[in-house]
Order: C-alpha cells, then sequence, then structure tokens
C-alpha cells in the first residue's frame, strides 16, 4: 500500500455514472436470447388451503404458450430453498419451490406459464384455473401462537425457532432495581422495495451440461450451491451472472422459488427462459420485513445505571422460513441493548409462521426495530426518573475503555460468530451529534406549541454490525497493457462497488485507478465467493484485494529481479514500477509481457466490524391533523475509515430517507382472510421528494477498524437503523404535555391524532 | 400497426401490437433499455419520456399514440460521448445509486428545466415528486438539479438571443 494514498479517502466520482447516466447499464430486464420464451408465475389467491386441481387447458390452447408447470412436473419430494444458517427447528419449514398439495399465503407459486412474449405469458396464467379447499388463516402471530391451526400437518407447533439471550442474572437485577418499567411495541410488515423488480434469464446448455442465471445480486455463490444442489448438477455446472442490479438493501438476491423454477424450465425445453416480476407481484413475492411485537422491561438505579433489560419478542415470519428468515429474530434480541453497557440481559424471540408472504432481511434487520425499543425506554425511563435523558446515555454507552465489548450470545447457536464491539468511543458520536444539531439551542423548543404545531427533538444510538465472515476472494490479472483486471467476489446491489474496489485496488498497486478494471459478482470469475450482505463488501471485499495486490507485486519483484539478474532484495517496488539498484527499471505491462502477472487474495475474518453512531431529530405535530414535519434530522457515524466519503455519504442519507418510510406511511397491510391489501405504489407509500428535505449525515474516522488492513467498518446500514428511535423519541417530546408515548410504528397522522385525543381525553377527566 | 415517430432526433418505423405501451415499444422494438420500467402503473416514474417537449410516462402511453410525434429518450441527453451538464452534476452530487430510477430522474428534469430554468427549490421538488427513488434520499439529485439550472438557463438566453 502507498504511504499516502491517492484513491483511498477521497470523494471520487463514480466509474458506473458514466453508463447508467447514458441509460447504458445493462439490467436482467434489458437482455435477451434468440429463442427465448417468457414465463409468468401463476400465483395463489388463497392464504391457507389444499390444492385440489390445477387446470392450464384453457392456457395451453392459447396463440403463443408452450407450456404449463406445476408441482406434479417437477420431482418429489419437491426441492425446498436451503438455509443460510443452522437451526435445529426449522426444517419442516423450509419453501418448497411451488406449492406442493398446500398453499400457505397469497402470492405463492402454483404453476408457471411458458410463452412467446411476456405479454402473452401474462394472458394464459390469468386462465390457468387453480381450485383450493380453502383453510382458516393465521394472519397474525396471536392466532397462529395459540397452536391450535397448525400451518404444516406432522408438527407441532407454528413457532419456526425461538431464540434467547441471555446473560447475568436479569431476574435478580429486576427484583433488586429501585425503578423497572415495561412497555410494549409494535413494528408493520413492511419491505426494502427496490426500484428495480426481480427477474431471471436462464440459459440451458445442453451440449455441456451446463445452467446458467442471469440476475445474481447479493449471494451469488450460496445460490449457485444451492441450485447445484436441486437439479442435481455439480457446483461448477452451474453459473449465477450478475449484470446492473436496481437496488438490493437485504431483499433481492436471496434464493427464491423462482430462480428454481425458471431455470428448470430452462433445463427441461431447451429454450432460454426470461421472467421479470411485476410490481404487484413483486409485493407478494418478495421477502416481507420488519414485522414485530415487542414486550420489554427496562431495570435501572435511580442515578439512570441500567442494570438490566429483558423482553419477548414475537416475529411474523409469514408462511415459511426462507434462508435467511431468522435473522431478524435472532438480530433483535442480540442487539436491542447493543450500544450500552447492560451487565443482565433476558431476551426471548420467538419466530411465528403466519400465512402472509415469507418475511427476510430488509436493511439492518432486527436492529432498526431493537433500536427503537432500546432507546424509547430510556427516555420514558429518564422522563420518569426525572433525570436528562442525556445523561442516562452517557452513563451507560459503550466507552474506549469497555472495548472489545462481547455482546450477549443467543441460544441456539446459529453460527453468526462472534460479536464483539472492535473498537470505539460511542460518547463521541453523541456529544458531536448534539453540537452538529444545535441541542442546547433547540432544547427550548421541546414540547412547546410554534405556529400551531408542538415541537419535539429526540434522539437515537446505535451500532452497525459489518463485515460478516467467514472471508471472501479475489484475483488480479495484469494485462499486456499494464492494466489491471480485478476479480472480487463481492457483488453489486447499487452501492458503487466498481469505484469503491478500483480504489482500493489502484492504491494498493500504486497505479491509476483508469487502469483498474473490476469485475464482480458473477461465479465464473473465482472458484469461492461470498458476496454482499451484512454490511461487507468494502471490508471483505477490500481487504482481499489487498492480500491480491500484495502477491501480484510480489510476483513483479520476483519477475524483475530474475530479468535484471539480481537479488530480489535488490528490486524496490513504486508507482507501478520495479526498480534495480542500478536505475534499471521494468513497468507492469513489461513484466506481464514475460509471462502471467496474477494474483489471488482471500481475506479470512470472523470478527465483525460495529460502525456506531447517533442520529438526532427535530419534530413538528400537528396535534389537530396529527401530521409530523421532519424539521432538521442529522446522524453521525464513525466508520473507522471511509474509502470513498461521497458513496458512503450517500448510504447513510438515503438509509435515513429509507427509515422515514418504515417510520410513518409504508406498510403492507393484511385482511382478515389473509389477503394483501397493497397492490401497487400507489398504496405502498415509500417516501417522495417533497417528504424530508432536511436530512445531514456527518462521517468520522476516530477509531479504525482493528482486524482489517483497511481499518475500514461496514456502513451501508447504520443510516437507517436509528430512525424510528430519533423521530419516535422526538415525537414524545414534542407531546410531552400530554404524556403521550409512541410505541407503534407506523406514525400515521390518524394514529398520532388518537394518541394526542386519547391523551386529552385522560388529562381531562377529574382525578378520583 | 405500422408506426411512425422520430426518437433522439431519427426518424423511426416499427409494427407493435396496438396494446404495446411506448415504454415496451421503446425497449422490446428498438432497444432503447434505458428507458425502464418499474412500475408499469404510472407511480415511479423511472419510464419517463419526453414526448414533444413533455414529460409523460411512457408505461401509461401506448407506442401508437406516439406516431408522428418527437421523442426523447435518456440515451438521447448527452452530447455525443459528452454528459450533459444535468448528466455532469448528477455525476458530481452523487445524485444515483443503482441508476434504475436515473432515466426517469434525469428526463423529468431535463423537460423541467427546459421550460423553467430558474425552478426554485420547491418547485423541483414538487416536480420530483413523482419519480421514485430508493438510493438517494433525493437530496443530492435536487442539488444536482439546482446547479444544472444556469446551463438551461444559457440554452434559453441563446435561444431567445
Amino acid at each position: 500500500m502507498r504511504s499516502v494514498n491517492t484513491y483511498i479517502g477521497r470523494p471520487i466520482e463514480r466509474v458506473e455514472d458514466l453508463r447508467f447516466l447514458r441509460g447504458r447499464g445493462q439490467y436482467i430486464g434489458d437482455i435477451k436470447r434468440e429463442g427465448q420464451w417468457h414465463a409468468a408465475i401463476v400465483r395463489s389467491p388463497a392464504a391457507f388451503g389444499r390444492v385440489v386441481k390445477i387446470d392450464a387447458a384453457t392456457a395451453l390452447k392459447m396463440r403463443g404458450v408452450h407450456a404449463v408447470i406445476t408441482a406434479a412436473d417437477i420431482a418429489k419430494p419437491v426441492p425446498t430453498i436451503p438455509f443460510r444458517r443452522k437451526n435445529p427447528t426449522i426444517a419442516p419449514y423450509a419453501q418448497p419451490i411451488i406449492a406442493a398439495g398446500y398453499v400457505r399465503y397469497v402470492g405463492e407459486p402454483v404453476a408457471i406459464v411458458l410463452a412467446d412474449s411476456a405479454e402473452l405469458a401474462e394472458d394464459a396464467a390469468q386462465d390457468v384455473a387453480i381450485e383450493i379447499d380453502a383453510l382458516p388463516p393465521c394472519v397474525n402471530w396471536q392466532a397462529s401462537m395459540a397452536g391450535t391451526n397448525l400451518l404444516f400437518p406432522g408438527t407441532t407447533t407454528n413457532i419456526a425457532s425461538t431464540f434467547t439471550a441471555q446473560c447475568g442474572d436479569a431476574a435478580a437485577a429486576f427484583a433488586a432495581a429501585p425503578y423497572t418499567r415495561r412497555e410494549r411495541f409494535s413494528i408493520q410488515r413492511h419491505t426494502a422495495l427496490p426500484m428495480e423488480t426481480r427477474g431471471l434469464l436462464a440459459e440451458w446448455h445442453a451440449g455441456d451440461n451446463r445452467l446458467t442465471v442471469h440476475g445474481a445480486a447479493k449471494l451469488p455463490f450460496f445460490n449457485r450451491r444451492a441450485m447445484a444442489g436441486m437439479m442435481d448438477l455439480p457446483e461448477t455446472s452451474v453459473d449465477y451472472i450478475e449484470l446492473d442490479v436496481g437496488g438490493g438493501f437485504g431483499a433481492r438476491g436471496e434464493f427464491y422459488p423462482e430462480d428454481f423454477l425458471v431455470a428448470f424450465a430452462a433445463r427441461k425445453f431447451g429454450h432460454p427462459v426470461k421472467w421479470i416480476e411485476d410490481r404487484r407481484e413483486h409485493f407478494t413475492a418478495i421477502g416481507h420485513a420488519r414485522q414485530m411485537d415487542a414486550d420489554v422491561e427496562i431495570a435501572c438505579e435511580t442515578d439512570g445505571t441500567v442494570v438490566a433489560m429483558r423482553g419477548t419478542m414475537y416475529v411474523d415470519i409469514g408462511a415459511y422460513v426462507r434462508p435467511n428468515g431468522m435473522t431478524p429474530v435472532r438480530n433483535v434480541i442480540q442487539f436491542t441493548a447493543a450500544p450500552y453497557r447492560i451487565p443482565n440481559l433476558d431476551f426471548t424471540g420467538h419466530g411465528v409462521l403466519t400465512n402472509k408472504t415469507p418475511a427476510g432481511t430488509y436493511r439492518g434487520p432486527g436492529r432498526f426495530e431493537g433500536c427503537l425499543f432500546c432507546e424509547r425506554m430510556i427516555d420514558i425511563a429518564a422522563r420518569e426518573l426525572g433525570i436528562d435523558h442525556l445523561d442516562v446515555r452517557r452513563r451507560n454507552l459503550l466507552t474506549a475503555g469497555d472495548m472489545p465489548y462481547t455482546l450477549v450470545g443467543i441460544a441456539p447457536e446459529d453460527g453468526f460468530g462472534d460479536t464483539e464491539c472492535d473498537s470505539g468511543d460511542y460518547r463521541v458520536t453523541l456529544e458531536r451529534c448534539l453540537e452538529e444539531f444545535g441541542w442546547d439551542e433547540k432544547k427550548a423548543l421541546a414540547g412547546t406549541l410554534r405556529d400551531g404545531r408542538y415541537h419535539g427533538i429526540g434522539i437515537g444510538c446505535f451500532i452497525e454490525g459489518g463485515a460478516s465472515g467467514p472471508r471472501e476472494s479475489a484475483r488480479m490479472e495484469i494485462t499486456a497493457d499494464g492494466a489491471a483486471d480485478v476479480y472480487v467476489g463481492s457483488s453489486a446491489i447499487g452501492q458503487g462497488i466498481e469505484t469503491i474496489m478500483a480504489q482500493i485496488a489502484a492504491d494498493a498497486l500504486e497505479i491509476p485507478m483508469a487502469q483498474v478494471r473490476v469485475l464482480h459478482g458473477s461465479t465464473n470469475y473465482l472458484k469461492e465467493g461470498f458476496g454482499s450482505y451484512g454490511s461487507r463488501a468494502t471490508v471483505m471485499g477490500g481487504s482481499a484485494i489487498v492480500l491480491a495486490a500484495e502477491t501480484v507485486l510480489k510476483a513483479f519483484r520476483e519477475t524483475a529481479a530474475r530479468t535484471f539478474a539480481v537479488a530480489l532484495g535488490d528490486i524496490s517496488v513504486s508507482g507501478g514500477l520495479a526498480h534495480a539498484r542500478d536505475g534499471r527499471s521494468m513497468t507492469l505491462a513489461q513484466a506481464a509481457a514475460l509471462g502471467p502477472l496474477t494474483g489471488e487474495g482471500t481475506f479470512s475474518s470472523d470478527k465483525r466490524t460495529y460502525t456506531y453512531g447517533t442520529a438526532a431529530a427535530h419534530v413538528a405535530v400537528d396535534p389537530k391533523t396529527g401530521a409530523v414535519n421532519v424539521l432538521d434530522y442529522i446522524v453521525v457515524d464513525d466508520v473507522g475509515r471511509a474509502i470513498n466519503p461521497l458513496t458512503l455519504h450517500g448510504q447513510v442519507v438515503g438509509a435515513a430517507v429509507q427509515g422515514f418510510g418504515s417510520v410513518f406511511s409504508e406498510n403492507l397491510v393484511y385482511d382478515a382472510d389473509g389477503q394483501l391489501l397493497v397492490g401497487s405504489l400507489a398504496d405502498y407509500l415509500i417516501p417522495v421528494a417533497t417528504d424530508y428535505p432536511h436530512i445531514r449525515a456527518i462521517t468520522l474516522e476516530q477509531f479504525p477498524a482493528p482486524h482489517n488492513p483497511l481499518g475500514a467498518k461496514g456502513a451501508g446500514e447504520g443510516g437507517i437503523i436509528p430512525v424510528g428511535a430519533a423521530v419516535a423519541n422526538a415525537i414524545a417530546s414534542a407531546l410531552s404535555a400530554f404524556n403521550v408515548q409512541p410505541t407503534d410504528l407506523p406514525l400515521t397522522p390518524p394514529r398520532l391524532w388518537e394518541l394526542i385525543e386519547k391523551a386529552r381525553t385522560a388529562q381531562a377527566q377529574p382525578r378520583t | 400497426m405500422k408506426l411512425r415517430f422520430q426518437v433522439n432526433g431519427q426518424a423511426v418505423e416499427t409494427d407493435v401490437a396496438p396494446r404495446t405501451t411506448l415504454c415496451d415499444c421503446l425497449r422490446d422494438h428498438l432497444n432503447l433499455t434505458g428507458t425502464h420500467a418499474g412500475c408499469e402503473h404510472g407511480v415511479c416514474g423511472a419510464c419517463t419520456v419526453i414526448v414533444d417537449g413533455v414529460a409523460v410516462r411512457s408505461c401509461l402511453m401506448l407506442a401508437v399514440q406516439a406516431a408522428g410525434a418527437s421523442v426523447v429518450t435518456v440515451e438521447g441527453l448527452a452530447d455525443g460521448d459528452e454528459l450533459s451538464p444535468l448528466q455532469e452534476a448528477f455525476r458530481r452530487h452523487h445524485a444515483l445509486q443503482c441508476g434504475f430510477c436515473t432515466p426517469g430522474m434525469l428526463t423529468t428534469l431535463h423537460a423541467l428545466l427546459s421550460d423553467e430554468p430558474a425552478a426554485d427549490e420547491e418547485r423541483i421538488r414538487d416536480v420530483l415528486s413523482g419519480n421514485l427513488c430508493r438510493c438517494t434520499g433525493y437530496i443530492p439529485i435536487v442539488e444536482a438539479a439546482l446547479e444544472a439550472r444556469e446551463h438551461y438557463a444559457k440554452k434559453q438566453e441563446l435561444k431567445a438571443g
């Protein structure tokens, strides 16, 4: 590495932009193949029932329709989608890749129609008649947990898995504490909603028994393994190819039923098969997220020292356990108390099955939720103890002296690995945030009515896990013209990976960035790779690139030493040149001309990174309507080291605005029959340009990550984690005169108006 | 149905089924895949193109309705290999991440600023509120638009000149 970096740390404009801005990006919808067929998925109209009959006769008679595939056409037993983490109880609840016998949610794939065009396939899909013997659905976790209406015959419970997180002796701490407080919380079902819907194009190459699947994202290597297993093919006979990806946020790129169905059709009929999800089916098909209720209790000393927390989380995971369906459940109990030094914890998390679209992850899974619960409890406790909530935070936040700090472990152990807060002083971002926000000046506004609106300010402290292990790989090849082709296992999800990886490679090789070409995300580039999830791409993939570059430079020195017939110690390398002591030198291109100049690097780490931060919100609440305006919002985080401040800032601000959607408007509403009432972007309200103009983000590099050569911490998710906490606390501050304590999301105007009215009515009642 | 119109200054002729949307016609018949279909029900704005100077949702317009019209897509915004000032500003302000909504953002803003180079932040946000972006939080898009205004003002002066 250069002693002074040329690219790392600078706000380099993105390489990707040059094609995106001209409309030359290539997304899955943009590619086509000669002779391709189009697929449409026939989905269950019922939330729960037995499939009696599927009649495709009419559809098959339609012009341009080639085939209709149902479970009957697929090997018995129908394959199920593998899990990403081990778990002793979830096996019976894996999702079959097509409904076999039962349908368990509206939108579950029942058949796949293949036709000459997408229009014809969609027309025909409407004419596939499905007869379902309907069963009463479980549409919420309460009904499901009663256990009287089992979703899976042969099982004894609708709880797919229960995790516990315990340390110290919470029961004793609660018994001894002078102050305890219990509160219930609820978060609505919502979803990541990338702007590009999912899509796939699968090709079967009969000549050499190979399957190619275009449309990969997030974890192509895991999906390849899953696909190979289901298709009974060697892993090396399956390639997952990544194109440009229109947003991920945790939901895109998991192995979904359509991955198998589209590939199966391509193999069965020998035609390339293309499928592009439409927006309506997206709502019923892509992983849902976040829906949970929590019953949380806090125990404090009278000075605000938090001695214990405990509680139970009920997570509505939908009809099946998808590959990462348990992640929010295990995360919420492990990370709820995370930024604080709380010696006694006792949390239980239930992943409860219901007849809804299965859940997966969405940016900051379990952490957005846990942060809301914890930060609200801190504010409520401080208010009732009559002390400043900032002092409560200062007293309990982890400090540099606490590092490394091991977070509470969970049972059953699920292979998540080590959870050790690596570095930092969590008070640093709190103090900086208060200063940038102007907390002391704004304090006077809190709870006051101005121009008909109540003003309030609130805080949310958080940590964000990153750099998920176990490893990532990179390979570098110096081409004949002295440029570097860099292959990395990390994948693109719209985050600017080509630019960031090129910055790292260019600094590691000491060559201009324009000479670096980054190739990523496809399984045919490397023997092994992992991908982009858990805020890992920059740290894991970037560190692998650093290691690969070291190997390349070593080979470069060796080539130069051989060529000049001098000792290896007589060669130094800098700026893309190998210098001998006698003044002779050689370029990378010259060395590459003498023989292959390549290097591989694998960065292995079971140590996560923990970015930490604080957000502050200033809101104004209209008591007549319950509408909230966000007047100021700032988030300060410490990422150890920012590779590209421009893209990093974009991640944090963009995530924050997503979080406002979670807090105020996004809601996947189901009715009592298990029908999803959201069918379009007119029903599902994500933030628009007029909603949240006042967002600021400041990134610190105070405590570098100790366990990777870049010193960087994963930072793609932190922006969303504290939004619910900071905003709900600010609303409570605004409405402190009424002691309104928001606990349930989304905080829509009607809900808030109702809270205000109830509080007013209660205050108007004469005390008895 | 035979159909003739202009795209990015070039005359095009194609044959489409009556139900084909302008969006599908551009993407599938004319291989102009820069126009993106994000929702196909007129809410997200990713498919926005400029028809006779007006920003329209190409997913809500039938291709045959464009007969004889002049259509500008994202592919028609750059000046040869040079990015337009608006595109440059997008890059400088990191106003795009995944790039999927970007074509619609650019066409919407190009249509707006060509008509109203003095549009203020409120006006820009108001017009952009019909285009969804899930990555950026809109702030850098608005900044880029504000910065690009002067180029549109100059262009208008030259025209009036």
